[in-house]
């Protein structure tokens, strides 16, 4: 077998539910404070997923408090505890950057049925 | 230096430490590394041993590599490589130098052939900078100066363009990740010199 599959195999997570851009989910997160370890949550919409094998990256945006963030994460990152998908979007692009430039209603997304 | 062994690149790709960081690592495929010869102060001047590395079929070999294994008592190799250790005391001709020998952490210093750029101009070469592209300039990637007009020659060892790459290079002081013993298998993190399948020495770090 390839070695170099062979390597990224024995590291890619095997255990977490597809998603596509458009979903909202919720990334557990590992955090470690002051010695110790504890999951924080970050809720958002996927606006893109780029790249293959270990270095895959998906990007979840979120309006907190009034301000958009934007967050990415390492699909095969052990610091994602787990991932939900809590909705699954309806979207017709792969990368929704124009999400960026709405507010309030119009930033919605319908859900897919 | 204490250890050393020989490899071949296999390619690049990223893994997670501990704390879920990614590291750039490259892989290395090693073998069947087998002491061929121990040169010897008395003998030969200096303390060295000659490993081999990669079988080949033994027609592929010529009159005098046959000979030179079977004192060895050897199938033929396809590399030939000598390794100046301080201490050849403890090796034998014929003896096996597994990956093992390496351990995640250690620093090693890795020496390949470069890739070969081809002819290549002064900036790629040497680094030099390169004059604007417009207002006028009509000078963009040239040499430059050849120096002084006094000695009325240019001396020798004058930067200029000419074939880049396919030389001995060595990266010191890579740290060794991951061992695969089993497999034969070196993760080393960051780049290492050479095309893939190219052939590697990967000796014990000198600092």
């Amino acid at each position: 077998m390839d070695p170099i599959k062979s390597v990224e195999m024995s590291y890619s997570r095997k255990d977490l539910p597809t998603f596509a851009p458009g979903d909202t989910v919720k990334v557990n997160v590992k955090v470690i404070e002051g010695g110790k370890e504890r999951i924080q949550a970050f809720q958002g919409i996927v606006i893109r997923k780029r790249g293959s094998g270990l270095n895959q990256t998906f990007t979840v945006r979120r309006i907190s408090y009034g301000v958009g963030v934007e967050r990415t994460f390492m699909v095969n990152s052990p610091k994602i505890h787990s991932i939900e998908v809590i909705r699954k979007g309806k979207v017709r692009r792969s990368r929704l950057y124009y999400l960026r430039d709405r507010i309030g209603k119009a930033a919605r997304i319908k859900e897919k049925r | 230096m204490e250890k050393a062994i020989l490899g071949k690149k296999v390619g690049m790709t990223q893994i997670f430490d501990e704390e879920g960081k990614a590291v750039p690592v490259t892989i290395i495929q090693s073998g069947k590394n087998v002491v061929v010869q121990k040169k010897t102060e008395a003998i030969d001047g200096y303390n060295a041993l000659q490993i081999g590395f990669e079988d080949i079929k033994e027609k592929r070999a010529n009159k005098p590599l046959k000979g030179h294994f079977k004192k060895a008592q050897l199938k033929p190799m396809r590399y030939l490589v000598e390794f100046k250790l301080e201490n050849i005391d403890k090796y034998d001709v014929g003896q096996e130098i597994n990956i093992d020998v390496f351990k995640p952490g250690d620093k090693v210093d890795i020496s390949g052939k470069s890739k070969g750029k081809g002819f290549t101009g002064p900036i790629k070469r040497w680094k030099f900078r390169r004059g604007p592209k417009s207002h006028g300039s009509k000078y963009h990637r040239g040499v430059g100066s050849l120096g002084a007009t006094d000695p009325a020659r240019v001396f020798k060892g004058r930067k200029m363009a000419g074939r880049m790459g396919g030389v001995r290079v060595t990266v010191q002081g890579l740290e060794v990740v991951k061992v695969y013993p089993e497999r034969d298998m070196l993760l080393i993190k960051g780049s290492v010199p050479g095309v893939r399948n190219g052939l590697l020495e990967i000796r014990e770090s000198k600092k």
